[in-house]
């Protein structure tokens, strides 16, 4: 994929991004903190791609090994913990209405 | 005859077409939690997004088709450390989201954010180490620059955001109070400049991989600086920024890996957070440079205002305070930081609750910088099921004022400073609460000490101010036993 191709889409992401949220009302402010952070979680793609592809360990040592298990710890970590934590909040937000 | 070219051709479009799948579902999931209606669906749209992801990344690296040789092999060679870590990461993340009290929840919000960068710059960097130790040794130039960037970025969110988690939690080591010295921005600026450097270095000589986690620890240091400067009040802007952050870091290792729905996600986070922050600034019309770098929180209190507080000061009961409570019809309760140090929510709610039965009107006024983070104050509120439309934000709250028969300020200072319409003062132009329009005003408050901005509230003086001395949860309680009493 062309670096060129690469940064139209995320300038547009930017943009779209802009768009979607230029007016939240502040009830909202935190769980869309904590449910948007959740998804920055999204480097878990990376994380479980370098362990599947991996070198052997024999060639590159223990470190990148465990270096890449400690990345998918952490975003592991963020997406669940985040999407569970945002979930939590709204559901009492949306118990209030009755 | 299998053909393995057209096989490979469709197992990349099929990979692509679920990352596009996934993308748009976390453009939904945005979409959806910024209206209070569909927040919660929004929140779940954006996992099964990140479901779709994950068990699409199984697909794209896990099963190889090998065109050479012709076969179809599954390449699962560190099963058991990734079943570990996601075992592990799931039981943390479980434990931390289901443990937390809504009282905690800025410094979980911190926290999550520091996870994020952190495992974006370690894929950046691992991806980087595998390629170089692979010996194919070269790497495009923008993905090098990429790798940086993401180093730079992910190391500056994960230790800022252990430092905000550290302050907010009350870690001993770590000051609340703002820390600054003398020549702290030149020595930011210059160690940006220095990492940039760094970066440059490392793009010019990529074998050499010691310069990426020399840029990584840069970063921490840099991430350190930034943060240990920013005081309490200050909170709002800086968890903003460092969850716009963690979506520029998960950007970036996108450009690493040339992975498309690392950079859309990342840079719907890293849009949505800037927003956020653009709003808190607003809030305390302060520009983001002023809160990063300097600003009001770093100088000490010089004005202890005894000249303002000199013998104006009423100080009042719990008993007189239900009384006028008692005849009023409207009722407005502004809360701070201070309910929730307090823990004072639960009485605020019981105290509704006694003044509505007595159809007396209640509104909360919530300013948006109330609280430590975004929107702090509303989920404190939230939990008591206190419906959000009585939640009133600055400008609706504003004009009601004058016809708002009492006041009640429950641990909030500067917000509620009418000092703000000065032109002269520390606070300047910052949007308050026009409570002092009011017939009654209480404030409920341990001392007469000055807020974050460390200057003295006229508020505290004005004839129609009564001062109820005391713990916020203790002092609601009391109110409400006197009310009830009556």
């Amino acid at each position: 994929m062309t670096i060129i191709y690469l940064i139209t889409i995320f300038t547009m992401a930017v943009f779209l991004g802009f768009e979607l949220i230029t007016k939240v009302p502040a009830t909202l402010h935190t769980p869309l903190m904590s449910g948007s952070n959740a998804i920055s979680g999204i480097t878990i793609v990376g994380a479980v791609g370098i362990l599947l592809t991996g070198l052997s360990v024999g060639e590159a040592g223990v470190l990148p090994l465990i270096l890449a298990a400690l990345a998918l710890f952490f975003a592991t970590v963020n997406v669940v913990g985040g999407f569970v934590v945002s979930n939590r909040m709204l559901r009492k937000f949306r118990g209030k209405k009755q | 005859m299998t053909d393995y070219q057209s096989l490979l051709t469709i197992k990349e479009t099929v990979v692509a077409l679920f990352y596009l799948i996934s993308a748009v579902f976390f453009i939904l999931g945005i979409r959806n939690l910024a209206k209070p209606k569909t927040a919660a669906r929004g929140n779940t749209l954006g996992a099964t997004g990140m479901l779709i992801a994950f068990l699409t990344a199984f697909l794209d690296f896990g099963v190889i088709i090998d065109v050479e040789n012709e076969v179809i092999r599954s390449q699962f060679q560190y099963w058991y450390i990734l079943l570990f870590a996601i075992a592990g990461g799931s039981i943390v993340g479980l434990w931390a989201a289901l443990g937390v009290k809504m009282t905690g929840m800025p410094q979980m919000v911190a926290i999550f954010n520091g996870f994020g960068g952190g495992a974006s710059l370690l894929v950046a960097g691992v991806f980087y180490l595998f390629a170089m130790i692979e010996g194919t040794g070269v790497l495009p130039l923008q993905v090098l620059i990429a790798t940086a960037i993401s180093g730079l970025i992910g190391a500056v969110t994960f230790s800022g955001s252990l430092i905000a988690y550290g302050k907010l939690q009350g870690v001993g080591f770590v000051p609340d109070k703002p820390v600054g010295f003398t020549g702290d921005l030149l020595l930011k600026m210059f160690l940006l400049l220095l990492l940039l450097f760094f970066g440059v270095l490392m793009i010019l000589n990529p074998a050499a991989t010691e310069w990426y986690w020399i840029i990584v620890f840069g970063g921490f240091l840099l991430g350190i600086l930034l943060v240990i400067g920013i005081g309490g009040a200050d909170m709002p802007v800086v968890i903003s920024l460092l969850n716009s952050y963690s979506g520029l870091a998960a950007a970036a290792t996108g450009f690493v890996l040339g992975n498309i729905v690392l950079i859309i996600a990342g840079a719907l986070v890293g849009a949505s957070g800037l927003i956020l922050t653009a709003v808190m600034c607003r809030a305390m019309n302060r520009s983001l440079v002023n809160v990063l770098f300097g600003g009001f929180g770093g100088t000490p209190a010089k004005d202890s205002g005894e000249d303002i507080y000199e013998g104006r000061i009423t100080s009042t009961t719990a008993e007189e305070v239900a009384m006028v409570l008692e005849s009023a019809q409207r009722v407005a309760i502004v809360p701070g930081y201070g309910m929730a140090v307090a823990r004072a929510a639960t009485p605020v709610r019981l105290l509704t609750e006694a003044l509505e039965k007595n159809d007396i009107e209640v509104v909360f006024g919530i300013h948006p910088v109330a609280g430590r983070m975004p929107g702090h104050m509303n989920v404190l509120l939230a939990e008591e099921h206190i419906p959000y439309d009585k939640l009133l934000d600055l400008d609706s709250i504003n004009p009601t004022f004058p016809q708002t028969d009492v006041v009640i300020v429950l641990g909030a200072n500067d917000v509620v400073n009418p000092k703000a319409r000065d032109k002269e003062s520390a606070i300047s132009g910052m949007p308050i609460l026009d409570v002092d329009k009011a017939k009654t005003v209480v404030v409920i408050k341990r001392s007469l000490s000055p807020g974050f901005a460390g200057i003295p509230n006229p508020l505290f003086a004005m004839d129609n101010t009564l001062m109820l001395f005391g713990d916020g949860k203790k002092a609601t309680e009391e109110i409400l036993k006197e009310y009830k009493e009556l």
